[in-house]
């Protein structure tokens, strides 16, 4: 069962109160961007076996979005920080880098 | 290979079964093959059987990181049927369908192909109208099912409970050809038969790098050493996006696990296969008497083969109100299985930004029943670069925009 806490509202639920919303941090392409650039923002995912960062709502409470990062084989959570982000905050990537010494992910590392 | 027949049996029985003898070899791997298949599964093995026997291509080895038919092969339901919504679905799954037919004859393996009937049912308006539509696009495209009434329904399936309590059944779209198989015994037969070809199946054997040269494949790294190959075929489910990773690109999927359970064997009680979309859960009953029952997906992506608690709950909840009886069944086992997951809900089976690599995957929770097909038409892709069957499924279908959408027809997990 995974747990997560919201860092909008600060609630921790299990994950029925919230909702999966696929990828983070991918860049958005539009008018004037290339094909490849633009077939890749829509459909190219990562789909990692290990750390991912993606997108959740607290659909069951506050309603707003925020970013998760989390082990897709251990089911691990290293930690959730809020939407308006570029980048996971460094106390998250210190947290994987203990697990996954060397670890990258897209430009992250 | 000796051949499985009545006599066979007979004369075992006569020598207390002193002569029979293995299925399939179990070689070292060579240095070099022509064509190299990753992946152990229904799909791969399939695809290994049709290039040897279609296109007379024997020098190949499937490499397998666990044991053969121990993914999603031998995890599924077991649900085998064509009657999808666009055409190119329609060709692909309906060959499968009708390969399934005769492939015990083929394999001289018995993969019990039971085509005791699929009736999937509509429970809201939606679905009826979703289902008419089916069932026309089905006679346009030679696949023979109807949309049935409630009666007939109840006639089919006694046990099932037509009034609700919150989705009555208006219906269903019924394929009297469709129905189930046993999974392992797919993977057996054709692993049997490739190793009867001199193909190798390679268990235990885990594929960690791919080689290319000028953009061009040369081989893999594995865990029992390098291997090199003219052609590469990557069918590996799941795990598609980590070994695509390996070559270098990128692939439309995710991977979330799919869950199933059976209960208690108890005495015959349904003769067909049930899936109630709107409810979430489908039934069929096995042959050993096991009630099994199938779940849905996680939405987020998971590569654990167990998947998340609520998704049970709510399968088992769907199938109290459309099966009453089942409240008092006892559950056995329950299991997960890494499913791969694309935008459309079609498979990709496809040339790829490498030469001489090619992907089969994107079957998500639906391949089983079109193992025979999928080996088919990959198989020829891979040993002529263009298949009729695959020609829609390409890569390239995500850029262009032409998707083959069969969200609909895929709208519960099979
Ligand atoms: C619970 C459940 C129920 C389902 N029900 C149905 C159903 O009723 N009807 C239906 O049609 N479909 C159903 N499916 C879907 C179906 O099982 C799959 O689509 C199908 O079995 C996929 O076959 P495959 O050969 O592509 O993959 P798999 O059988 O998963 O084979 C892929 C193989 O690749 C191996 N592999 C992975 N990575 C590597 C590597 N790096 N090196 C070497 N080997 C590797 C894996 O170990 C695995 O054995 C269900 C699936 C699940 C999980
Ligand atoms: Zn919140």
């Amino acid at each position: 069962m995974l747990i997560l806490t919201c860092p909008c509202c600060g609630v921790t639920a299990e994950e029925t109160e919230f909702h999966a919303g696929g990828e983070a941090h991918l860049k958005r392409f539009g008018p004037g961007s290339s094909e490849d650039e633009f077939h890749d923002y829509l459909f190219a995912r990562e789909n990692p076996k290990g750390v991912h960062f993606e997108r959740w709502r607290h659909a069951n409470g506050c309603g707003k979005w925020f970013l998760a990062a989390r082990d897709t084989v251990t089911l691990e959570v290293y930690g959730t920080y809020p939407a308006q982000t570029h980048e996971p905050p460094q106390d998250i990537k210190d947290r994987i880098s203990a697990r996954h010494p060397g670890w990258t992910w897209r430009e992250f590392a | 290979m000796k051949r499985y027949s009545a006599f066979a049996i007979a004369r075992e029985a006569l020598r207390n079964h002193t002569g029979w003898e293995r299925a399939w070899a179990s070689p070292e791997p060579r240095k070099k093959y022509q064509a190299i298949i990753i992946g152990a599964g229904g799909h791969g093995l399939a695809t290994a059987y049709y290039l040897g026997k279609n296109h007379g291509i024997r020098d190949v080895a499937i490499l397998e990181k666990g044991w053969l038919g121990g993914g999603n092969t031998g995890r599924n339901t077991t649900i085998i049927r064509s009657n999808y919504l666009q055409d190119p679905s329609a060709a692909i799954y309906e060959k499968a369908r009708s390969l399934y037919e005769t492939i015990s004859q083929d394999l001289n393996y018995n993969v019990m192909f039971s085509p005791r009937g699929v009736m999937m049912l509509a429970q809201t308006q939606h679905e009826v109208r979703g289902y008419e539509r089916t069932a026309h696009a089905n006679a346009l495209q030679g696949v023979t099912t109807e949309f049935i009434s409630p009666a007939r329904v109840k006639e089919l399936v006694p046990i099932i409970n037509l009034d609700g309590p919150r989705y009555p059944v208006l219906g269903a779209l019924w394929q009297a050809r469709a129905g189930t198989a046993r999974h392992d015994a797919v993977a057996w037969g054709y692993a049997r038969a490739c190793s009867d070809m001199g193909m190798h199946v390679i268990q235990k054997c885990e594929v960690t790098g791919i080689r290319q040269e000028g953009g061009r494949v040369t081989g893999v790294d594995t865990t029992r050493g390098a291997i090199d190959c003219d052609k590469l075929g990557i069918v590996v489910a799941g795990h598609s996006g980590d070994v695509a990773r390996m070559a270098g690109f990128r692939l439309p999927i995710e991977s979330v696990p799919l869950q199933a359970l059976v209960s208690e064997p108890i005495k015959p009680c349904m003769d067909v296969v049930v899936m109630a979309n709107t409810v979430h859960g489908y039934m069929s009953q096995s042959d050993k008497g096991e009630m099994v029952i199938g779940g849905g997906t996680d939405g987020h992506n998971n590569y654990t083969q167990r998947g998340s608690f609520h998704h049970i709950e709510e399968t088992v909840r769907a199938l109290i109100e459309t099966f009453p009886m089942v409240s008092r069944l006892k559950m056995l086992r329950q299991w997960g299985g890494i499913v791969d997951v694309t935008g459309d809900r079609s498979p990709i089976l496809s040339k790829t930004p490498v030469e001489n690599i090619y992907i089969n995957c994107g079957w998500g929770t639906g391949g089983f029943k079109a193992i025979p097909g999928s080996g088919w038409g990959f198989a020829e892709l891979m040993a002529k670069d263009h298949a009729p069957l695959c020609e829609a499924f390409g890569l390239e279908r995500f850029r262009e925009g032409r998707f083959i959408d069969e969200s609909v027809a895929a709208g519960v997990a099979h």
